[in-house]
């Protein structure tokens, strides 16, 4: 598989160009992105396409616990929940992977065998990113082998921050070919990146890079995940694919924490880059407590009654 | 229509209570008309007719002109400035209290998108009310001499576009400063003015310090001609304005005018391109192009005029055209069969001029007053789109080379109402903001409106400053 | 407090200090006796210590960000509101006033119509005060060059005798701008001050815009008078001359911009003008070339 697209090739050739290259990119003005997020934010969506999008959006959560205090125990359980999100209701879908911790890959592995849920693993040193090259590259090849069909890794965002924006690239080429069939997601950490420009740069830097899919962040820094930053990142992997014909995708992560945000996350996809983009395969949520409240408003929009927590389980 | 296909989501029309038929608003009291024979409101979206409006002749505007004068000798002159305050505060808080059933109203007579009432002119007819509340008893302070005086009464003529928020416009200073008023509503929107007459009862505003008188040109006519007003003020179209300033020349009557536009909306290659397209959007499909300060010419540096073009399509598809009262329309009815002929003809014209014409796919309804977003590319300045306001949701396309170039056509219309400029260099915004012969400069934004902000043309877009401190002059002896 | 008509008994009113949107007692658990001008005991007040001055200052820094942030609109509306929620509270204010300051029901009307009307004259400032004290520059150059005024931080007031128009006087110019403000209440009469809290808790007004502090402003003010993270310092309620000067030297060590006591008893029914809007305010001055 190519990492940097044919007609970018020598855009990565050295430091400079990559400089130039991503410096050049358009501009993103601060008042007028957000404010664009914040119209799409009124869309009032109803009925069938609330039904829509909620089933949707089940189907793109990344079930999520990245604690200290993980034990198999914790990680059978998720999984159990992400497999049958909602006992009492067989339509409900199964969400799209269950994320870990990479030593307890295999737990989650073995849990999810047979269901379609894919396993994916953080690595490269998260959330910080600190750790010798050979270190992180080492943490990637383990949940590999242990069955990972996802690898979710983080920047560098000391260097990018410095300007050393071929060293960032680099190791992302590397990490990419360490996950050998496993897809690789770009943890962006957008938090602190601080300001629209350099999202846009980082993910266009990502995208050179090789990455299947340029994640917002690790859900460990505030802000993590906004609208107007994913739509940022959306309108990135539209010209992207415009440029090179590669498609990307976007997962936005941490402090989506209800129903509501998730449908307006689905909306700025739609109206940023279309129906290609509208399925598991290219748009993902990181999140954990989301899914009840998807629960809870597909529960709603069956019954016609508000539901409560004690009919949902909390793992 | 994609994979996720947003379901109806329409604001409720329960909230609304439209008489079948209405009076004049003189004196603090609904009355009906002497002599002028009633007219009906229709919705532009629907065709279906609201209600049967009073349309005011000869003797109904001299009984309201009268009933101001009145209410200006006896309560409103002398009253202090703190009170006066007080009363605008008042309707300010009533407005904010009643705006999602003025939001609807609005909607359904004017036909603009139920997002844009309830989201934009609502909320700034209760801020403009609430700023000029607060000049009310501080007009020592604002730079026009210890005691400047009222004038009188002003006499105010609004257009369709933004019905609502035009007499907020209006009324606030005139108000604030001590005048009393006779407003007539456009023709086809009379509704939110007579919801209005109605707020000045929940107010106890003293009755005459406020007048509606409802009609067309006649009645319009026959109020900016009377001989008891002091003012002038009028919204509307340049071919009127000129007609107003004629008909008041050698007389005491002072006139302020906001009038037509064209405006130039500048992008240099250096824009930061997805906001810009979003600013051409809004700059020319908000409330479906009928805005005074539409940027109807998009001047776009050549050498990114192709991809800019591309993202503008492109996020033209994803504008949602129909009912008003959904909550997820864009782009609204066009007001009138009038206006929407107005529209259809010129873009005749530019077909048969040699510009290039697209759309996006759009399905229009049956019924109702409908134009789908058009752009017209390879348009020049020789071209009449380039030159007359279309007043709809149409954009012309013109390009240019040098900062000096794009400076030089901007500039190269009888209008100066407002322009657009986009760009990342700071530097390159001031200067050209201080060559653009306009009275509003948007940079890296558009269509953006605060009753802070002072608003008025250059040129044949006429003269006088609405909003903030400049707001002020108009209303007073300084 | 008066009590209530008949035979039945009041509840009254316990009365604590305004600190960061809370009600807390002094830390100190100190309190003091608050009589009527005619001797009657009215209630207990909180006798603030040095620490709630330290901690109302730190809830008053907090809260500068989001309130200067707000846009101008905001906080007028906000301000207007606190005038809705006075006016409601009309009847108790004026009892606490005539009580207090030893004023019939007609004159502690008056005062408290006075007192009502002068917050909504402020709350029409926020959105033109840029429009009147600021400016564009014609500097001889190519450059843009404008000016425009903004809030200094956080500002320590001793609030005057009158109990609730001086008050209003002294606290309404300082916070419409977007300062925030620790405010010692008159020592003889700061029940009207308390209230005046609960009217700015239930209005939509951050905590910590505001910190009342009830007690002695010779023990307090010293302290607010030096600390260094205070911003500006009204010194109108200081009536001994000595202890105002000693305030002013203190003050000098972060230069602290000051306003001194006024020469003689002031008219609250006076128009305020714009001193006291202006004395707590920056005015910050920027360039910028034009060019293509």
């Amino acid at each position: 598989m190519t990492t940097t697209a044919e007609p970018l090739a020598d855009v990565t050739a050295s430091g400079a160009t990559l400089r130039r290259f991503l410096h050049g990119l358009p501009g993103v003005d601060q008042v007028g992105a957000e404010a664009r997020a914040a119209g799409l934010a009124t869309r009032s969506i109803k009925t069938s396409a609330k039904a829509f999008a909620l089933d949707l959006a089940v189907r793109m959560v990344d079930l999520t616990t990245l604690e200290g205090q993980d034990t198999p125990g914790k990680v059978r359980a998720l999984s159990a929940k992400g497999r049958q999100p909602d006992p009492t209701d067989p339509s409900c879908p199964p969400v799209a992977a269950i994320c870990v911790y990479g030593d307890l890959v295999p737990v989650a592995v073995e849990a999810l065998r047979g269901s379609g849920v894919h396993t994916a693993a953080v690595a490269t040193a998260f959330p910080s990113g600190r750790a010798p090259l050979d270190v992180k590259l080492a943490d990637v090849r383990a949940s590999v082998d242990a069955g990972a069909d996802e690898i979710d890794m983080v920047i560098d965002r000391g260097a990018f921050l410095a300007g050393r924006y071929l060293d960032v690239h680099d190791e992302i080429v590397a990490t990419r070919a360490a996950c050998g069939d496993a897809h690789l997601k770009v943890i962006l950490e957008t938090g602190e990146l601080a300001t629209y420009d350099n999202v846009r740069r980082a993910s266009w830097l990502a995208m050179l890079a090789g990455a299947d899919f340029i994640k917002t962040s690790t859900g460990k820094v505030s802000p993590a995940a906004t609208l107007p930053v994913t739509l940022v990142m959306l309108e990135a992997v539209r010209d992207f694919r415009a440029a090179t014909g590669r498609q990307v995708g976007v997962k936005a992560a941490g402090g989506i924490r209800n129903a509501k945000d998730a449908v307006r996350y689905l909306v700025v996809v739609n109206e940023t880059c279309g129906d290609d983009w509208l399925s598991p395969d290219w748009f993902r949520f990181g999140a954990s407590s989301l899914l009840n409240d998807l629960l809870m408003q597909r529960q709603k929009l069956a019954t016609g009654r508000y539901a409560g927590p004690d009919y949902f389980t909390v793992d | 229509m994609g994979a996720f296909d947003y379901a109806p989501a329409p604001e409720s029309r329960s909230i609304v209570d439209i008489a079948p038929s209405y009076g004049l608003f003189i004196a603090g009291e609904m009355v009906d008309p002497v002599d002028g024979a009633p007219f009906k409101t229709v919705n532009p979206a629907t065709e279906e007719v609201l209600s049967e409006v009073a349309a005011a002749g000869p003797a109904d505007v001299d009984r309201a002109v009268a009933a101001a004068r009145s209410a200006y000798d006896t309560s409103w002159a002398a009253m202090p400035g703190r009170d006066r305050a007080k009363f605008l505060y008042r309707l300010a808080r009533l407005v904010q209290e009643r705006s999602r059933e003025l939001a609807v109203l609005e909607s359904i007579d004017n036909g603009k998108p139920i997002r844009e009432s309830r989201d934009v002119d609502l909320p700034l007819v209760a801020a403009h009310l609430f700023h000029y509340a607060g000049w009310a008893d501080k007009l020592g302070h604002a730079g026009l001499g210890p005691d400047p005086r009222p004038l009188g009464v002003a006499a105010q003529v609004i257009p369709w576009n933004f019905p609502l928020l035009m007499l907020a416009w209006k009324i606030a200073p005139a108000l604030a400063t001590g005048n009393t008023v006779v407003l007539k509503p456009a023709e086809t929107t009379p509704l939110t003015a007579l919801a209005f007459a109605d707020i000045c009862r929940q107010a106890d505003l003293p009755p005459g310090v406020v007048n509606i008188v409802t009609g067309a040109g006649d009645t319009g006519r026959a109020l900016v001609e009377h001989a008891g007003v002091d003012k002038v003020a009028f919204t509307g179209s340049t071919e009127v304005g000129r007609q107003i300033a004629r008909s008041v020349a050698g007389t005491r009557k002072r006139v302020t005018l906001e009038l037509g536009g064209k405006a130039a909306n500048i992008v240099f290659d250096d824009a930061p391109l997805d906001q810009a397209v979003e600013g051409i959007v809004n700059g020319i499909f908000f409330n479906q192009g009928h805005v005074c300060c539409a940027g109807s010419r998009l001047l776009v540096q050549e050498s990114v005029a192709d991809d800019l073009l591309e993202r503008l399509k492109r996020r033209l598809a994803t504008l949602r055209l129909g009912d008003p009262l959904d909550k997820n329309t864009d782009i609204g009815a066009i007001n009138s069969p009038e206006q929407l002929a107005r529209i259809r003809e010129l873009s005749a014209v530019g077909e048969q001029e040699g510009a290039e014409r697209w759309s996006p796919a759009c399905d229009l309804p049956d019924r109702g007053f409908w134009f789908p977003p058009t752009v017209f590319t390879g348009v020049t300045q020789a071209h009449r789109i380039a030159r007359e306001e279309i007043f709809g949701p149409v954009l012309s396309v013109l390009t240019f080379r040098t900062p000096a170039e794009a400076l030089e056509k901007a500039n190269n219309t009888p209008y100066g109402l407002s322009a657009g400029v986009w760009t990342e260099k700071g530097s390159r915004i001031l200067w050209m903001a201080q060559r653009l012969r306009a009275g509003v400069v948007w940079a890296n934004t558009f269509n953006r409106f605060d009753p802070a902000s002072p608003f008025g043309g250059y040129k044949e877009s006429g003269y006088g400053r609405e909003g903030g401190r400049h707001g002020l002059e108009a209303y007073l002896h300084a | 407090m008066p009590e209530a008509d008949g035979d039945r008994l009041a509840v009254r009113k316990t009365y604590k200090l305004y600190l960061a949107g809370a009600f807390p007692r002094s830390e100190s658990g100190r309190t003091y006796e608050v009589a009527a001008a005619d001797g009657r005991f009215l209630a207990n007040a909180a006798l603030a210590s040095r620490k709630d001055a330290r901690d109302a200052v730190v809830a008053a820094r907090k809260a500068v960000a989001g309130w200067s942030g707000a846009t101008a609109y905001n906080r007028g509306q906000v301000l207007y509101r606190v005038a809705e929620m006075l006016e409601g509270r009309r009847a108790q204010f004026v009892a606490e006033v005539a009580d207090g300051e030893g004023l019939s029901p007609a004159e502690a009307g008056d005062a408290v119509d006075a007192a009502i009307d002068r917050w909504v004259w402020y709350a029409g400032w926020s959105d033109k005060l840029a429009q009147v004290l600021g400016s564009s520059n014609p500097v001889a150059g190519p450059y843009f060059d404008f000016s425009v005024p903004e809030p200094t931080g956080v500002v320590a007031v001793v609030a005057p005798a009158s109990s609730l128009l001086g008050l209003v006087s002294v606290v309404a110019p300082v916070i419409v701008s977007g300062n925030a403000a620790v405010v010692v209440a008159s020592e003889r009469a700061p029940l009207p001050a308390i209230t005046l809290a609960e009217v700015l808790a239930t209005s939509d007004l951050p905590g910590g815009v505001v910190n009342l502090l009830t007690g002695r402003a010779a023990e307090i003010a010293p302290w607010l008078a030096s600390h260094m993270d205070v911003n500006a310092l009204d010194l109108t309620g200081v009536d001994d001359p000595e202890l105002a000067a000693d305030l002013e030297r203190a003050a000098a060590d972060n230069l602290k911009r000051v306003v001194r006591p006024p020469a003689a008893a002031p008219d609250w029914t006076a128009d305020p003008g714009l001193d006291r809007l202006r004395a707590f305010l920056e005015i910050k001055t920027v360039w910028h070339p034009v060019g293509v």
